[in-house]
């Protein structure tokens, strides 16, 4: 690290010190500076040098007083019945080597009785092993804590290993499997092939026989996730891509089995295995890119049911789940903690982030009597609430359910795959049974000679390449949009994007960053911005931020005083300087001769003893590549709307600057689901891009959704895909590999008809050898599959794509 | 042709062994975490790291 980085900004975090800090020593806060004693103390300093210079370490947030959360966590310790204990945490702030590394050392360096710490990257999850008591689950997790990170029982369910990773596991070990039964199969056969003038029936059968010993466990192990949803599919009257492949595997193994046993000429487990590896890649792919963006839903709400400190009827506080808080209870919320509950202020004034519920990004100020609702985070002071609803009650669990319910409306998209699937079975089982009756009845045959012949068919129109064709380009598709931060969350987003034509962006936090910024103003003297940033440098308002990124780094003065819901004082040698609300300023709200109200945005006052009052103002500026990537759409023939919650005004000014004509403003939740279900009842297929709470059930209202992965955790929940950093392009991004998939998709659709309908006729014929076959099947699949790879392989956006 | 009566057990052996192998990996969680792993190859424990050059 660069010797002038280090006085600028914090040792520990890495952020920018805003002038504050250097008197306290190179930290932004108490708990960087704790972070950084104990890493020292621990012997660790190594980590500073070991993470990758763009990540800085996650910034420790002061707890303030209150109950600590993490007493709750014993309950969540499962013990072995050796007396062992293991606790899975989730831990968020992981985000490098660096940090495994730090995390693991911290925890087993003075605990000689942990057997194991071991944390993971991809699922952000720290799985502890100790011999002891689960008590000493709080000290582990409090060194976490104390390094910066936050924790919280993973999963929920304590030990219990999450049965989608089992699964996927169970899917890598049948891939194993397929892939080298596949590749000793194929040497017999080859060999088979190869030989087949010279080879003696003796041989040729041993071989035959040797590739059965393979292939009938393989088929029975490798198949089965197959076998098992063709039977649900049955069992419930439908038919889905598994069905034809369930019964070619299983005819042409059975088939292979009755010609080896009679010396025959041809047998076709390689045809089988291979089938069977192929699909098992693409499964195991599509699994992954899909488990990777559910454990980052996983992880989110894990973090959100901290448990909530009760005022017991004794007076002592107690460590509750929220979901387990009586109502009327008196709830205890430290400054800097989530809210868990709803209900009523009882006591206390603070200032509250409420952007989870309401989708505002500043302060809501409290006071006695203000309802305030569960997934709001308290700023400045500590509060006590009266509960009015507890876990499912609540606002918030409310508005997931209605989430939720908005999701299965859309389930019932089938897949392109299926459909073709539920055209495609019934056709090829009526024409190998007319190939039988042909040739039974035309041709005269034998007719066990007719049934090889049409079992034949169904072996060379097995959907091999079909069954690959979709599959293939999503995972393409989804693996080049998660290099580039993009979370496919639903399996069908991919085929609901590519017919988008409206593109429907809400303002805040969406279009723009969701962050004030001072508006630069003339008028405003040197001095008079640096004395307001003197005061603004002592807060976490976001307006102070604001105010004191505009300034610049500068000294910070010495006792300012902040006032809950209203704003900082401080007596400076010329009496009181306040900076706050217009109120807390004294100003009268006719004061200054300003009525420009269509000004109108977050406002600061700065009042000193005998000067004027003055104003700052703020806005919320548009991300920068916002217009880029609203003419790049209009661009590519989409229809662009803002439909924002604010004022027209505002609205208004946002839309002219980044470029969008259609603007709907002042529109409430409901209304903007009502104006997405109108354009969608006009025919439009419509692509909403939100982060707000409020703008939850618009998403799950469009066609399909987006967010940026700053958006809430229940709007990243309702979203079908999540976008990370702060630009827009990913929109574009998105829709544009969207319908490239869909063009790759069609393409290798049409593909598979043509390479059906040359080899059909052949097997009709009865020419279809075992390595005819084979060529045929591995060719088409390894053609569909390369025509899939051409999506991930070209630069983002190089217009070769249009 | 006698040649193949040990020379498919041989083949079969060794691919056999790779398939264990694998199997056993999985089963170790070798295949968990895939992006810890390619960053925790960097840390040796108890030997300092040298000054990155930035």
């Amino acid at each position: 690290m660069p010797l002038d980085s280090l006085t600028t900004h914090c040792r520990h975090c890495g952020q920018p010190l805003l002038g504050a800090a250097t008197e306290r020593g190179a930290f932004c806060c108490q708990g960087c500076a704790g972070a950084y004693t104990l890493i020292h103390d621990l012997g660790l300093d190594a980590y500073y040098d070991r993470r990758p210079a763009e990540a800085a370490a996650p910034a420790v947030a002061d707890d303030g007083d209150g109950a600590d959360p993490l007493l709750g966590l014993p309950d969540a310790v499962a013990v072995a019945p050796d007396g062992s204990c293991l606790l899975r945490l989730s831990v968020d702030g992981l985000h490098c080597g660096a940090c495994l590394w730090l995390i693991e050392a911290a925890v087993t360096k003075h605990h000689p009785e942990v057997q194991s710490a071991r944390a993971n990257l991809t699922t952000r999850c720290l799985t502890l092993r100790w011999t002891g008591t689960p008590a000493q689950a709080v000290e582990y997790a409090r060194l976490v804590t104390g390094l910066g990170y936050r924790v919280a029982p993973f999963g929920g369910a304590g030990a219990g290993a999450d049965p989608a990773a089992a699964q996927e596991r169970a899917l890598l070990r049948r891939l194993a499997l397929a892939g080298f039964a596949a590749a000793n199969v194929m040497l017999l056969s080859v060999s088979v092939w190869s030989g087949a003038d010279a080879m003696g029936d003796a041989t040729r059968t041993l071989l035959h026989w040797v590739s059965a010993l393979i292939a009938l466990p393989t088929v029975a192990i490798a198949g089965q996730p197959f076998f098992q949803s063709a039977l649900a599919a049955l069992r419930a009257g439908r038919t889905n891509m598994d069905v034809p492949i369930s019964v070619g595997v299983l005819l042409t193994t059975g088939m292979s089995v009755v010609m080896t046993a009679q010396h025959g000429e041809h047998a076709y487990f390689d045809g089988a295995v291979m089938l069977l590896f192929f699909l098992l890649v693409g499964r195991y792919l599509d699994s992954r890119a899909r488990g990777r963006a559910r454990s980052a839903a996983a992880h989110l709400l894990a973090l959100n049911q901290a448990p909530v400190s009760v005022l017991g009827a004794d007076g002592l506080p107690q460590v509750l789940p929220p979901a387990r808080v009586p109502l009327g209870g008196t709830v205890l919320v430290a400054a800097g903690e989530r809210i868990g509950v709803d209900g009523t202020v009882a006591e206390g004034v603070s200032d509250l982030d409420a952007s989870l519920v309401t989708g505002e990004t500043l302060p809501l100020a409290v006071a006695p009597g203000t309802q305030v609702f569960a997934g709001m985070i308290n700023r400045t002071a500590p509060l006590r609430l009266t509960a009015t609803a507890s876990g499912e009650g609540t606002l918030l669990a409310e508005m997931v359910r209605l989430l939720e319910a908005a999701e299965q409306g859309r389930a019932r998209h089938v897949l392109l795959a299926d459909r073709v699937a539920r055209a495609y079975t019934p056709v090829v089982h009526l024409t190998a049974l007319a190939t039988f009756l042909a040739w039974v009845f035309l041709g005269h045959a034998v007719w066990y000679q007719a049934l090889l012949i049409a079992v034949s068919v169904l072996i060379i129109t097995c959907p091999c390449a079909l069954a690959l064709a979709v599959p293939a380009v999503q995972v393409a598709a989804s693996g080049r949009l998660m290099r580039q931060g993009i979370l496919l969350k639903s399996a069908t987003a991919l085929e609901r994007l590519a017919p988008i034509d409206t593109v429907v962006f809400d303002k805040t936090g969406t279009l723009t960053l969701g962050r004030p910024d001072l508006v630069a103003d003339p008028t405003l003297a040197v001095e008079e911005l640096e004395l307001a940033a003197r005061l603004a440098r002592a807060s976490r308002h976001p307006l102070s931020r604001a105010l004191a990124r505009a300034a610049g780094p500068g000294p910070v003065a010495e006792g300012v005083v902040e006032v809950p819901g209203g704003g900082l004082r401080w007596l400076g040698p010329q009496g009181f300087v306040r900076l706050g609300s217009r109120a807390f300023c004294g100003v009268p709200d006719f004061a200054n001769g300003d009525t420009d109200e269509g000004r109108a945005g977050p406002e600061l006052w700065f009042s000193r003893c005998g000067q004027p009052p003055r104003r700052f103002l703020f806005t919320d500026r548009p991300r920068r590549d916002a217009a880029a990537v609203v003419a790049e759409l209009k661009a590519a023939g989409y229809r662009v709307e803002l439909l924002s919650g604010d004022r027209a005004v505002t609205a208004q000014a946002l839309a002219a600057e980044v470029g969008i004509d259609i603007v709907r403003a002042d529109a409430r939740p409901a209304e903007k689901c009502a104006h997405l279900a109108a354009l969608r009842a006009e025919g439009r297929k419509v692509l909403m891009v939100g982060d707000g709470l409020n703008d939850a059930a618009a998403l799950a209202a469009a066609d399909v959704s987006l967010s940026p992965a700053s958006a809430v955790d229940v709007t990243q929940t309702a979203a079908d895909v999540v976008f990370q950093g702060d630009g827009l392009a990913a929109v574009a991004e998105t829709l544009a590999v969207a319908r490239r998939a869909r063009a790759l998709v069609r393409q290798n659709l049409a593909f598979t008809l043509l390479y059906n309908l040359c080899a059909v006729p052949v097997a009709i014929a009865g020419f279809a050898t075992p390595f005819v076959a084979a060529a045929a099947m591995s060719g088409s699949s390894l053609a569909v599959m390369a025509n899939a790879l051409r999506l991930g392989s070209k630069k983002p956006r190089d217009g070769g794509y249009r | 042709m006698n040649s193949l009566l040990f020379l498919i057990p041989a083949a079969l052996l060794l691919g056999g062994l790779g398939l264990c192998a694998f199997l056993w990996a999985v089963r170790d969680g070798q295949f968990e975490d895939l992006d810890g792993s390619a960053t925790r190859i960097l840390y040796e424990d108890e030997t300092p790291l040298p000054k990155r050059h930035t």
